[in-house]
């Protein structure tokens, strides 16, 4: 593989760029494979470059219904965090901001991980004591966490309303340093063009018909490009999870719905956080095209559309006006929506099945982009090694039978409410 | 926006009203034996496809009453809608 460097650069302008390899190839799908990766997002992508690089595993082909990144990993808003409280998620995403940390030279190709820092802010005195409890726990668990008081705010984002007689003033925030954003697109290509290099089959314009399933075991997938004999089967696919496990007669605690996000014109420099309002849902960054990217709230019913619904982008758009009124002066340039494999705890799954070779990797709600790096890693290692990580066994399926839910925002199962 | 009609007050704005989830999720009997599978599914376990989807809404900013409502998951289009006590069909 051609490798991404100022020199290569150089070389390539002599050539007027036209010689640069392709980042992956095209291949036909092979009639058997060790394992089938079902979604060419982020999170499948991940695990087909893990599945190789650790543990060796390269007879991998990845099944794309339309094209590589065209899912959420391209439709997000790029934050990247590990702020959580319960056990299970923080170390679960604090190994993955370490892989976030060194993904560029690890991948050799730039995803421009920002860290930035994410603050959420605080609206009541009550929130204050909730941020401390969290940044305490965060703390706890070897993650940056600094609980800020109005000025120290207003220091940072001068920009937000501060005026005393708002619905919502601004008391604090919880602030994580290392916390950031990166370019989306570029971590799906990254993962591609290593996997790709190292044996992958990346096929692009295929759906999954149908799974050969007998004795409890899997023993191969029926595409819409012929059939393709399987040991091992990876589901990757969010919010088109509930179709395939329709396919395999099971039933998830995961529901679909539409989220929705949207960009700004690009404006100059002026807000270098990602910031959260504390008095409903909505984060804002600014891209460095200068754009505000923006998101909140799912549109609030079961959904595949892939594109949103007015009465949610204004609600949205008002707590952001709320929070920064000069937001109020900007067009919009454009809206988008995604579908969200929302589990009825707040907590993915990455698991084993009943079926012998099924492995599922589901659930993300609002938290996918962030955890591609640390997804991808102990997916692959639960599908290597047949067994769940430490850092994925809370993700477990069979929490909802037992009771272990890991309800972070303590929502319960109505997954539509925000 | 969606125009969702309701049974008892006429054809109004998806503002007025609230999402309640999966209509044909049905409690187990009461008094009776469930099994753990039967309960995970009432509870956690939903079918939530692409197409035809029965659900709950109720008309919170206007008569307050629960209804069902049966829409496509992908289009959005409305086939019908009942009042919460009428089965489909």
């Amino acid at each position: 593989m051609q490798k991404y460097s100022v020199f290569n650069l150089i070389k390539n302008a002599f050539s007027n760029h036209e010689n640069w390899d392709l980042a992956w190839k095209d291949p036909t799908p092979k009639k058997e494979y060790d394992v089938v990766i079902i979604g060419g997002g982020g999170h499948g992508l991940a695990t087909a470059y893990y599945l190789a690089k650790e543990h060796n595993i390269t007879n991998v082909a990845i099944i794309e219904k339309g094209w590589i990144g065209g899912g959420n990993v391209g439709r997000n808003t790029t934050i990247i965090r590990s702020n959580y409280m319960y056990d299970d998620n923080a170390l679960f995403s604090e190994f993955g901001m370490d892989l976030w940390r060194r993904m560029s030279q690890d991948l050799n190709y730039n995803v421009m991980f920002s860290p930035r820092g994410i603050i959420n802010l605080a609206h009541s005195d009550a929130q204050m004591n909730v941020y401390a409890r969290r940044g305490n726990s965060m703390r706890l668990n070897g993650i940056d966490a600094v609980l800020l008081n109005r000025e120290q705010v207003k220091e940072i984002i001068p920009m937000a309303d501060f005026s005393e007689n708002v619905r919502f003033p601004i008391f604090g925030g919880l602030m994580q340093p290392s916390a950031g954003t990166a370019r989306h697109d570029a971590v799906a290509w990254g993962y591609a063009r290593q996997a790709d290099s190292m044996g992958v089959d990346i096929i692009q314009n295929c759906e999954v018909t149908g799974f050969d399933v007998s004795g409890g075991k899997v023993k191969g997938i029926r595409t819409s490009r012929g059939d393709i004999k399987v040991k091992k089967i990876g589901l990757c696919v969010a919010g088109s999870t509930n179709i395939l496990a329709e396919k395999l007669n099971m039933r998830l605690p995961i529901e679909t719905h539409l989220l929705q996000a949207c960009v700004s014109e690009p404006v100059k420099p002026v807000l270098d956080r990602v910031v959260t309002f504390g008095a409903g849902h909505f984060y804002i960054s600014q891209s460095d095209k200068g754009e505000m990217v923006m998101g909140g709230d799912l549109d609030g019913y079961n959904s595949y559309s892939q594109r949103g619904n007015m009465p949610t982008l204004q609600h949205v758009l008002t707590e952001g006006i709320a929070m920064m009124p000069f937001l109020s002066k900007l067009k919009m340039l454009r809206t988008w929506g995604g579908i969200m494999d929302m589990s009825m705890d707040g907590s993915p799954i990455i698991d084993k099945t009943h079926i012998e070779g099924l492995y599922l990797n589901c659930g993300w709600c609002y938290g996918g982009f962030k955890a591609t790096p640390a997804s991808g890693w102990t997916f692959a290692y639960t599908i290597a090694q047949d067994r769940a990580h430490e850092l994925n066994a809370g993700y477990n399926l069979n929490r909802f039978n037992t009771g272990h839910l890991l309800d972070e925002k303590g929502l319960g199962t109505k997954t539509w409410i925000s | 926006m969606l125009h969702i009609k309701c049974p008892h007050c006429g054809m109004r704005s998806q503002n007025e009203f609230s999402y309640g989830g999966d209509a044909t999720v049905k409690r187990p009997k009461l008094n009776k034996e469930v099994s753990d599978q039967d309960w995970d599914n009432f509870i956690y376990n939903r079918k939530s496809l692409r197409g035809k989807h029965l659900e709950l809404w109720q008309h919170l900013s206007g008569c307050r009453q629960w209804i069902k409502v049966e829409r496509d998951t992908a289009t959005h289009e409305i086939f019908k809608t009942m009042k919460a006590n009428e089965d489909e069909l």
